[in-house]
């Protein structure tokens, strides 16, 4: 009975140290975001990181929209580029009349462009959710992407408009022209975007967000309209989602209409939904994996977007929490100790999972290079092996791990099932799972 | 002036029936399943490469009948084992899908086939003038497309309001529990529904490849249209859909054909003006601005009609 009872003290002494825990986090991930530039220095990974972090606030920005208020958008980049061209018009012209505007400021500015922009167009489209919501979005982004090619004064038309980040008014000598700095400089906004969007979810507009995304009709019941709520989650999530543009513009030092079309739509969508919707940190992991993914890639194969596609086909098929919803399923198992039978089946289960997927991608490239001749073009290395697409052992051999990847495979993910049951049903026996 | 309004009547009437074919299926399986098919105007797309592919190998008449088929088993099996395992995530999970297909689609065909477009070109039996209009030649091609579709839209017409099946297809539109409990195979029905859908997106592609671009990016193009048809129309309203899918395919087509702009009609700006926002404005031309008009129409039946033409839902 005794152990039961928690006292006063013993909630604060809890709530302290989850206090702790928390504020713990977000000191590591400055000094994370301050050491890794040393730690990794070449010109290539500052570049990356740099993108990684504008992919970071923009796939958070996001989230606002789909994980907290459960709003489906096709077409965010629209803010994303607004706050992008917003910052650019604004940095040429401090440089043109001299003011007294440094660049890290910029971002806000270019914050409140998309900002601007949701203001504007998120009344009209955040009037219903589901699936209306996202038809619409699409719609507006494909006004908003084409309106951008005929007001070329403002967009600059299909070359977009440059800018020099350099010509600004400096402070305490950083010029911004080394890549460093504007890493750092990336990397302070990250870390506050981040802060403020992680508040946003803990205050009362953040949980009624929630509410709305789970029951509309009950928030209406208890004297909320939903459609303010909407629109309000919509302007949070345009400003952050400037705030991503202005930054972008700084780090390429140009805008064109492809940051407001609807390949980058995709991405963020992309981005947010493989990291998991659910959870703060997925559209972080999400962003990070996609944009180091574009990056990699790209230099390995040329259909890198069919391999998204895929990826993200099975994550909405087999796990719609995205990689931080498969890795929390772990946590009531990790406290009641019974993550270890689990883990044989899983090890049993990589074997033919990845020679599927080896399977996969050996086909994928046999297809995209059969049509190449000459040289080097038909020639695919997997794992070091080199086959030759236009020789029939090859298209064999895919076929075979395909289907026998695929068919033994099957057989040990219903193990997977079976043991998860298994020890799902012991942690929920000890109170760890609801 | 009379030349013009004639024959892009016409032009824009195929258009509009070529919209129709694919609205149809969009707006029947999102009203029966719930589903707002993304990867619809991929089948499209599918259609005519695998139009243009079969004519390769054995002819434009036996490809007009076996790719929409292809087509449609395809739409079959993304049914059958895409989005009934996915149901259980709910609707945006399988709009999610049907997004991820639309992608992966894409870079399928353009994987195979190239980006650039395919020398898909119309059957030699069609190739001719059917009529000479005000010193037009109008190809017998563009009538063999309206005549398809118009028969479409006759067989579609009476397979719905005359038989038996299209009787159980309304009723699984509004109520599909209550179809169940009567002991017809609701699953069956939505994929036939989705099979069916697909195969006329497929046919409408066989048809329009020839006289379009057949390019891996048409799918792209020719999608958001698509949703502006459907949610113009009224969600879930095969009437509405047919005004919308007329009316949208008048509208861009007259607009493409319309060379006026504000400056032609009222002369050119002041110069010593420079350029600015106003002056892009004053000197766009209509044809520029079509591709921006189904869109704004979007907007405007939001702003005055949020439920569509002939749309009864708010959902």
């Amino acid at each position: 009975m005794t152990s039961t009872v928690t006292s006063a003290s013993d909630i604060a002494a809890k709530s302290s140290g989850q206090n702790l825990r928390f504020y713990g986090l977000w000191v590591v991930a400055a000094i994370a975001l301050v050491a890794l530039p040393l730690i990794f220095s070449s010109g290539g990974s500052l570049t990356s990181f740099s993108l990684i972090g504008i992919a970071i606030i923009f796939a958070l920005s996001y989230n606002i929209l789909l994980g907290e208020t459960g709003l489906l958008s096709f077409g965010h980049a629209v803010h994303y580029g607004l706050g992008g061209f917003a910052a650019v018009h604004v940095m040429n012209a401090v440089t043109a009349h001299g003011w007294l505007i440094p660049l890290p400021v910029i971002p806000l500015l270019g914050g409140l462009g998309g900002l601007a922009l949701a203001l504007l167009i998120g009344w009209v489209m955040t009037r219903r959710a589901g699936t209306v919501f996202a038809m619409i979005s699409l719609g507006i982004g494909e006004l908003v992407a084409s309106s951008s090619l005929i007001l070329r004064s403002v967009f600059g038309g299909e070359s977009g408009i440059s800018t020099d980040r350099t010509a600004l008014p400096h402070i305490f000598g950083w010029t911004f022209g080394p890549q460093i700095q504007v890493y750092y400089l990336i990397a302070f906004w990250v870390l506050v975007s981040a802060i403020a969007m992680y508040a946003l979810t803990r205050t009362p507009l953040g949980r009624i967000c929630n509410a709305v995304r789970d029951n509309p009709g009950r928030v209406e019941f208890i004297g909320y309209d939903p459609h303010v709520v909407r629109y309000l989650a919509y302007c949070f999530a345009g400003f952050f989602a400037g705030i991503a543009g202005g930054l972008a513009a700084i780090n390429f030092e140009i805008a064109n209409s492809a940051y407001l079309g609807a390949v980058q739509s995709g991405m963020v969508l992309f981005a947010t939904f493989i990291g998991g919707a659910s959870y703060f940190f997925g559209p972080i992991l999400g962003a990070i994996l996609v944009t180091y993914l574009q990056l990699g890639l790209t230099s390995v194969t040329s259909v890198w977007q069919l391999y998204f596609g895929v990826i993200f086909i099975g994550i909405v098929m087999f796990a719609p929490g995205g990689i931080a919803g498969l890795l929390m399923m772990h946590r009531p198992l990790i406290r009641a100790r019974t993550l270890g039978m689990v883990i044989p089946s899983y090890l049993v289960a990589a074997l033919p999972t990845l020679a599927l997927a080896c399977g996969v991608i050996l086909s994928i490239e046999t297809v995209a290079r059969y049509t190449v001749t000459g040289g080097e073009g038909n020639i695919v290395k997997l794992l070091g092996i080199p086959f030759n697409t236009t020789a029939p052992t090859t298209w064999a051999i895919a076929a075979v791990l395909v289907v026998g990847g695929f068919i033994v495979a099957r057989i040990t993910w219903r193990r997977i099932a079976e043991a998860w049951d298994r020890a799902a049903g012991i942690a929920r026996d000890r109170g760890y799972l609801a | 002036m009379l030349e013009l309004i004639v024959i892009s009547t016409l032009n824009g009437v195929l258009f509009g029936m070529l919209l129709f074919l694919l609205s149809s299926g969009l707006t029947v399986i999102f009203s029966m399943m719930g589903v707002l098919n993304f990867a619809h105007a991929s089948f499209y797309m599918l259609g005519a490469f695998f139009g243009y592919q079969l004519t390769k190998w054995i002819g434009f008449w036996p490809a007009l009948v076996l790719a929409p088929l292809l087509v449609g088993a395809v739409g079959m099996a993304v049914e059958r084992y895409g989005l009934r395992n996915t149901h259980k995530h709910g609707h945006v999970a399988e709009l999610l899908l049907t997004f991820g297909l639309a992608f992966a689609i894409e870079e399928i065909v353009s994987m195979i086939w190239g980006k650039s477009p395919v020398d898909y070109r119309v059957p030699a039996a069609l190739d001719f003038p059917a009529f000479t209009i005000f010193s037009t030649n109008y190809p017998a091609y563009k009538i063999f497309m309206l005549a398809i579709s118009v028969l479409i839209f006759i067989a579609l017409l009476i397979v719905l309001k005359r038989t038996r099946v299209g009787l159980i297809v309304e009723a699984a539109l509004t109520h599909p529990h209550m179809v169940g409990h009567l002991g017809h195979n609701v699953g069956q029905v939505f994929m036939l529904v989705f099979g069916v859908g697909s195969a006329l997106a497929g046919l409408a592609g066989v048809i329009a490849g020839p006289a379009l671009v057949t390019q891996s990016d048409m799918a792209a193009l020719l999608g958001p249209i698509l949703f502006v048809v459907i949610v113009f129309g009224g969600l879930g309203s095969l009437p509405g859909a047919f005004i919308a899918s007329l009316f949208i395919g008048l509208v861009q087509t007259f607009a493409v054909a319309l060379n006026g702009s504000l400056a032609s009609t009222f002369g050119p700006l002041d110069p010593s003006i420079g350029p600015s926002v106003l002056s892009d404005i004053w000197n766009v031309t209509i044809a520029q601005i079509a591709p921006v008009l189904p869109y704004v129409l979007l907007v405007v039946i939001l702003i005055v009609r949020p439920m569509g033409l002939l749309g009864t839902r708010e959902t």
